[in-house]
C-alpha cells in the first residue's frame, strides 16, 4: 500500500499581485451618505423652485426663494425663533415625560407577569387612539396651555416607546439573560446593565417613532389652539399667517418644522446610532 | 473535606406546553479539584440540562447538587458558564470590557484592578491585538476564546462549558481543544465540559461520564482518560461508541455507575 506523500511548494519568488487596492475617489464620495442625501435635498429644492416659478401663483405655492425670504424676515423680527423655542420646550417636556413613563411601565412589565399583562392591555387600548382625539378632553382637564399639550404629547410618545422597548426586552437572547444571571446581576442592575443595552436597537427605534409622533401631535395641537401663556408655537404661527394669507410665512413655518425634524434625525439620532448600535455591530 | 461538586441522585424535569419531560433520572457523579470532567452522550441524554442545573438555572426535582458541600440555589459567579452561542459576549462591550465586566459586577473589583486582571487573561488566550475591538469584528473561535478568558479571569470554583466548540469549523475546533488543554496545564482549573463528540471527550477529558438518553441516566464512568496513547484512545473511542449505541439491557443499563478503566 503506498504511503501518503506531502509535496511542498517553495514560496513564490515573483511579486504577488496586489492583495488590496484603494477604492476610487468617486466611489468613496458616493459612499458618503450625507453627500447622497444632500444631493436629494438639493434636487427637491430645485424642483420646488422650478415648479413654483412655472405656476407663478404665490398665494397657492410660493417659490423657495420667497419662502426663504419669509424665513429671514421672521427670524429678524424674532417671531420665528420665539415660536420655535415655545414649541421645542413643550416638545421636550412631553417627550421626556412619555419616555420616563414608558421606562417605568416596561421595567415593571419585564419583572412581573401582571405588569406584562397591564402593559399589553394598555398598549392595545391606547396605542390606536390618536393623541389629537384626546385634545378636547385635555382642554377641559388642564385648560388652555402647556398642561394640555404635554398631556397629549405624553400620550403620543408613551405607547410607541413602551411597545418597542418591551418588544426589545423580550427579544434579548436567552444566552445573554443567562450571562447576566451568571454575573449575579439582579433587579434594576440587571435591567440597566444587560437588558437595556441588549435591547437598545429596539429602544432607539421606539424613541425615533415617539419623537416623530410627538412632533406631529404638537404641531397639530397648536393648529387647534396655540396660546400658551400668551404665546403660541410653530403650529400657531402657521395658522395665524394663513389667516392673513401670508402664504410664504406659512411655508416658512412648515419649512422650519421640516428642518428641525431633519436636524434631529440626522444629528441626534444618527450620532447615537453611530456611537452605539453601529459600533457594536448589532445593526448594519 | 466536602467534594468540589457533588451531583446526588439528580432528577431534572422541564415543562413544555404539553408535557413535563424528564431530562435526567437520578444521575449521580462528583467532580474533584482539577478534574476535566466531561459529560458525554447523544442528544436527549440531558447533559446540557444537567450543566444548566449545576449552573443554577434549573432546580432539580429530586436529589441535590452541592458545591463544596453547599446546595446550589440559583446562578452564581462561582460557576462561570461558557456557552456554545457566539452571542454570549455582550456586543456593546469590547473584548477587554467583556472580560473585566463580571469582575466588577460580581466580584466588586475596582475598575483598574479588573482591567489589569482582564488584560492578563486576554493575553493568556492570545487576543491582546483585539483587546479593544468589539465582539462583532471577531471570528467564532476568537469569540469563544474571549468567553473562556472571561470564565477563567473570574477564577471560579468550576468552569462550566456547554459544547463550547460545537459551532466552530473542524480546524478551529481542534486548535481550540489544544489551547484549552494548554491553559489547563497552566492553571489547573476545574472544568465540567459537555459534548456529544466522543473524540472531543477523549481529547479534553480526564474523566468521562457516559449518559444514555430518554431520560438521561448514567451509563458508564471512564476514569484516567488523560494519559491514553493514540492506540488506546482509538480503542476507547470504539468502546464508548459501542456502549452508547448498544441496545439497552446489553451492557448493564440501569445499574449504578459502572467503572471503566482505560
Amino acid at each position: 500500500m503506498p504511503e501518503p506523500r506531502v509535496v511542498l511548494y517553495a514560496p513564490s519568488s515573483t511579486a504577488v499581485p496586489e492583495v488590496s487596492r484603494p477604492v476610487t475617489a468617486w466611489r468613496r464620495l458616493w459612499d458618503n451618505a450625507t453627500l447622497r442625501k444632500t444631493v436629494i435635498i438639493v434636487a427637491l429644492a430645485l424642483a420646488w423652485e422650478g415648479y413654483a416659478r412655472i405656476l407663478d401663483n404665490p398665494l397657492l405655492f410660493p417659490t423657495l426663494t420667497d419662502t426663504l425670504g419669509a424665513v429671514v424676515d421672521h427670524v429678524r423680527d424674532g417671531s420665528l425663533p420665539a415660536r420655535t423655542w415655545t414649541s421645542l420646550r413643550v416638545l421636550v417636556v412631553g417627550f421626556g415625560s412619555g419616555v420616563v413613563l414608558a421606562a417605568i411601565l416596561t421595567v415593571v412589565a419585564i419583572n412581573t407577569r401582571i405588569g406584562t399583562d397591564i402593559l399589553e392591555t394598555l398598549t392595545a387600548m391606547f396605542n390606536p387612539l390618536p393623541a389629537i382625539a384626546l385634545l378636547p378632553l385635555a382642554l377641559i382637564w388642564f385648560g388652555l396651555g402647556m398642561g394640555s399639550l404635554v398631556f397629549v404629547l405624553t400620550h403620543s410618545v408613551l405607547w410607541a416607546v413602551a411597545l418597542n422597548t418591551h418588544a426589545g426586552f423580550l427579544g434579548v437572547s436567552q444566552t445573554q439573560r443567562m450571562v447576566g444571571r451568571n454575573y449575579e446581576l439582579r433587579g434594576l442592575r440587571y435591567v440597566f446593565l444587560i437588558l437595556i443595552p441588549a435591547a437598545f436597537p429596539s429602544i432607539l427605534t421606539g424613541l425615533k417613532i415617539g419623537w416623530a409622533f410627538a412632533w406631529r401631535t404638537l404641531i397639530a395641537a397648536e393648529l387647534v389652539f396655540g396660546v400658551s401663556s400668551g404665546q403660541g408655537g410653530l403650529g400657531w404661527f402657521i395658522f395665524e399667517n394663513r389667516n392673513v394669507l401670508d402664504i410664504p410665512a406659512v411655508f416658512a413655518g412648515l419649512l422650519t418644522v421640516i428642518v428641525i425634524g431633519l436636524a434631529v434625525e440626522n444629528l441626534v439620532f444618527r450620532t447615537i446610532e453611530r456611537r452605539t448600535i453601529r459600533r457594536w455591530g448589532v445593526q448594519a | 473535606m466536602a467534594r468540589l461538586l457533588e451531583v446526588d441522585r439528580c432528577t431534572l424535569r422541564y415543562r413544555t406546553d404539553r408535557a413535563v419531560v424528564t431530562a435526567t433520572h437520578r444521575v449521580s457523579f462528583h467532580v474533584e479539584q482539577g478534574d476535566r470532567y466531561v459529560l458525554l452522550g447523544p442528544s436527549g441524554c440531558g447533559k446540557s440540562t444537567l450543566l444548566k442545573a449545576v449552573g443554577g438555572y434549573i432546580m432539580p426535582d429530586e436529589g441535590e447538587i452541592r458545591i463544596k458541600g453547599h446546595p446550589v440555589c440559583g446562578a452564581g459567579a462561582d460557576r462561570m458558564m461558557v456557552f456554545q452561542e457566539f452571542d454570549q459576549l455582550l456586543p456593546w462591550k469590547t473584548v477587554l470590557e467583556n472580560v473585566a465586566f463580571p469582575l466588577r459586577a460580581a466580584r466588586r473589583m475596582s475598575a483598574r484592578a479588573a482591567t489589569e486582571k482582564a488584560m492578563h487573561y486576554v493575553e493568556k488566550v492570545h487576543l491582546t491585538r483585539v483587546a479593544h475591538s468589539h465582539p462583532h469584528t471577531l471570528s467564532g473561535g476568537m469569540k469563544q476564546r474571549v468567553a473562556i478568558a472571561r470564565g477563567m479571569a473570574m477564577e471560579p470554583d468550576i468552569l462550566l462549558m456547554d459544547e463550547p466548540f460545537a459551532a466552530l469549523d473542524a480546524l478551529t475546533r481542534r486548535q481550540m481543544q489544544d489551547e484549552l488543554l494548554r491553559l489547563w496545564d497552566d492553571t489547573r482549573f476545574t472544568v465540567l465540559f459537555v459534548t456529544h463528540s466522543i473524540g472531543e471527550a477523549i481529547k479534553i477529558g480526564s474523566r468521562i461520564l457516559l449518559l444514555s438518553p430518554h431520560p438521561g441516566q448514567v451509563r458508564a464512568d471512564v476514569e484516567d482518560v488523560g494519559q491514553a496513547t493514540p492506540e488506546v484512545a482509538a480503542q476507547l473511542e470504539q468502546r464508548i461508541h459501542d456502549l452508547l449505541f448498544a441496545p439497552a439491557g446489553d451492557a448493564g443499563a440501569g445499574l449504578p455507575a459502572m467503572a471503566e478503566h482505560a
